[in-house]
């Protein structure tokens, strides 16, 4: 039983969003029969050691062969099995591509990726880790679904959701180690809603993982420059839940989007093709990774490469502002 | 009892060729995989006449046995033998295959209804596929077998060989692979293009290996019924001649992917007679 409170959300934030993850799952598994945990070779790595140790039958490491794993999972899937399967973002996202179009688009098997280390958590380990482009393939597959929780607690809302979610789906579990907490105590979490963090009448600033955080404390620094702004954590870029921007985009000066992954075909894409449809929008100022390979190094040293830190996103907003 | 399943594979093999002449010139000019579907004629034949269990009158039936294709571009041979099976008709194919909005495109979509249990067309995915199904199964204590069909030039996809590791590693002994070993992929020879021993590579992935003449209806019966008692899943490597049946395709490449003039139609079709 996952039980939202003050105390148990700190432990989380602990655990860093993998673990949380493999937590949660083991959890959520109790109650659900059908549930399926696959890995490629990162049972640890995925918080899933002890689901295999309660769940042996429900549970399978395909080995290092992420094509096979998905194809697998499609297979399981076909016989009931609600699948969750699980690697680094980098991995599942792309070595197996043409199985996810394929097993999880097109036949639409009720699968759901779970890509751990996502974005530049993983720091010094580099660009074959990084999970930057995962958001923009899976955008273009029909029929995904795309959830990219802010915290913990947003992993934990996630994960119960997607127990009970029928299609495939793709998890992108953001940060190494622990991240910080953005949402504090229960709340109501659909796949497909975005949640208003803040309300403020000049800026409409749209985020999702890490970058929720980001923008909370952008905000706040903006505000006591009298600038004031509206936070939108899209936890689920796809669906785009667009309803919610057309609830708070009237009157505002600037739409500014943040993600910790690639601009091209990311969060900010999604928000940018939506807005183009009418005739009069403000601006669109889309902050990510600018199509380049970021050089390794610590997570601070690459929030700064890409522009990324409080500072250089809030100095970025002022310019366009204007 | 065996002479009676014989002269059925030999009856349903025939009807099945000679609707993938009549299908391939019904779409003209825009030419079908012709050579590879002969080719898997009689495999086809045998599981949907003697070998799989199902009820064209219950298609999602629970205790059906289940055919993946995974050499996707043997789908009119593959059509054929659903038709003939009963799962729909030769007037249906007429209408559907290579219609617009018809639900035969070239390539399989999955169509429960219909008998169609995968997407096929990109090689390499219908294998790994059946091995996860077949492991549901195992899971699940349930008696149904799975069957799939693979290509020998499919077998350069790396996924084939993930697949096969992992299906004797979890003892999926209700599994049975059949690679229908033509010898030719698009680019000519298997051996030239890239040349791997396929039994070879099969044992040593701890598979129970049988080799037989893909076009011998009592080899083939023979090869479904025998069983083992490791554990191990069964590979058949089926020896066939691509354009089978038809003296002017058989070991031609150009037919991989063709059409027939009139001529031909009429030759094919008094060949097959």
């Amino acid at each position: 039983m996952i039980e939202f409170n003050p105390k148990n959300i700190k432990r989380w934030m602990m655990l860093g969003t993998r673990n949380a993850f493999g937590m949660f799952l083991t959890e959520v598994a109790a109650d659900h029969p059908e549930l399926f945990a696959m890995t490629a070779d990162f049972t640890k790595s995925t918080g899933l050691a002890k689901f295999k140790e309660l769940y042996s039958k429900q549970f399978l490491s395909a080995g290092i062969a992420e094509q096979n794993m998905i194809a697998l999972a499609s297979g399981l899937a076909s016989e009931g099995h609600n699948v969750f399967a699980c690697s680094f973002a980098s991995f599942i996202t792309t070595r197996c591509y043409e199985q996810v179009k394929v097993n999880l688009g097109y036949m639409q098997h009720n699968v759901k990726l779970v890509g751990i280390a996502s974005g530049l958590g993983v720091s010094h380990q580099g660009n074959t880790h990084f999970g930057l482009d995962d958001v923009s393939l899976m955008r273009a597959i029909p029929n995904m679904t795309i959830v990219v929780p802010s915290d913990c607690t947003e992993v934990a809302k996630a994960t119960i959701a997607l127990a009970d979610f029928e299609g495939p789906a793709y998890l992108r579990l953001v940060g190494e180690g622990f991240i910080p907490i953005v949402n504090d105590d229960d709340y109501e979490f659909e796949i497909g809603k975005g949640i208003k963090k803040r309300d403020g009448k000049d800026i409409l600033l749209i985020a999702n993982g890490t970058m929720v955080n980001q923008s909370l404390k952008v905000a706040k620094e903006l505000s006591e420059q009298g600038i004031e702004v509206t936070v939108i954590n899209m936890h689920t870029v796809k669906p785009l839940d667009t309803q919610i921007i057309d609830e708070n985009i009237e009157g505002k000066k600037l739409v500014v989007t943040i993600e910790e992954g690639q601009l091209n075909g990311g969060l900010g894409s999604a928000v940018a093709e939506y807005l183009s449809a009418f005739d009069e929008n403000p601006k669109v100022l889309r902050l990510g990774i600018k199509d380049i390979f970021p050089h390794a190094g610590s997570y601070q040293f690459l929030l700064e490469q890409c522009g990324l830190s409080v500072e250089q996103i809030k100095s970025e907003i002022i310019k366009n502002i204007k | 009892m065996m002479e009676n399943n014989i002269q059925k594979c030999v009856g349903w093999a025939h009807d099945i060729r000679c609707e993938i002449i009549e299908a391939s010139h019904d779409v003209g000019r825009q030419g079908v995989h012709i050579g590879s579907a002969l080719s898997t004629a009689d495999i086809l034949a045998v599981l949907y006449a003697a070998v799989m269990k199902y009820d064209v009158n219950n298609p999602l039936s629970a205790d059906r046995d289940y055919f993946i294709l995974s050499k996707g571009h043997a789908y009119i041979a593959y059509y054929a033998a659903l038709a003939k099976a009963g799962f729909f008709t030769n007037e249906d194919i007429k209408k559907q295959f290579m219609t617009d909005n018809g639900w035969l495109p070239v390539h399989p979509v999955k169509n429960l209804e219909k008998g169609i249990e995968f997407s096929g067309g990109s090689l390499g995915m219908g294998m790994p596929f059946a091995v996860g199904k077949a492991y549901a199964l195992k899971l699940a204590g349930k008696p149904n077998k799975v069957y799939t069909l693979v290509g020998d030039g499919e077998c350069d996809e790396g996924s084939i060989w993930e697949a096969f590791m992992s299906a004797s590693n979890l003892k999926l002994d209700n599994l049975t692979v059949i690679i229908d070993k033509n010898g030719m992929q698009q680019d000519g020879p298997t051996d030239e293009v890239l040349s791997i021993d396929i039994e070879a590579m099969a044992k040593a992935c701890k598979w129970n290996v049988i080799v037989v003449d893909g076009h011998s209806h009592a080899e083939l019966i023979d090869a479904f019924g025998m069983s083992f008692d490791n554990g191990m899943p069964k590979c058949i490597i089926a020896n066939t001649v691509k354009g089978k049946g038809v003296s002017f395709m058989e070991n031609d490449n150009s037919w991989h992917h063709a059409n027939m003039n009139e001529k031909q139609y009429n030759q094919a079709k008094e060949e097959l007679a």
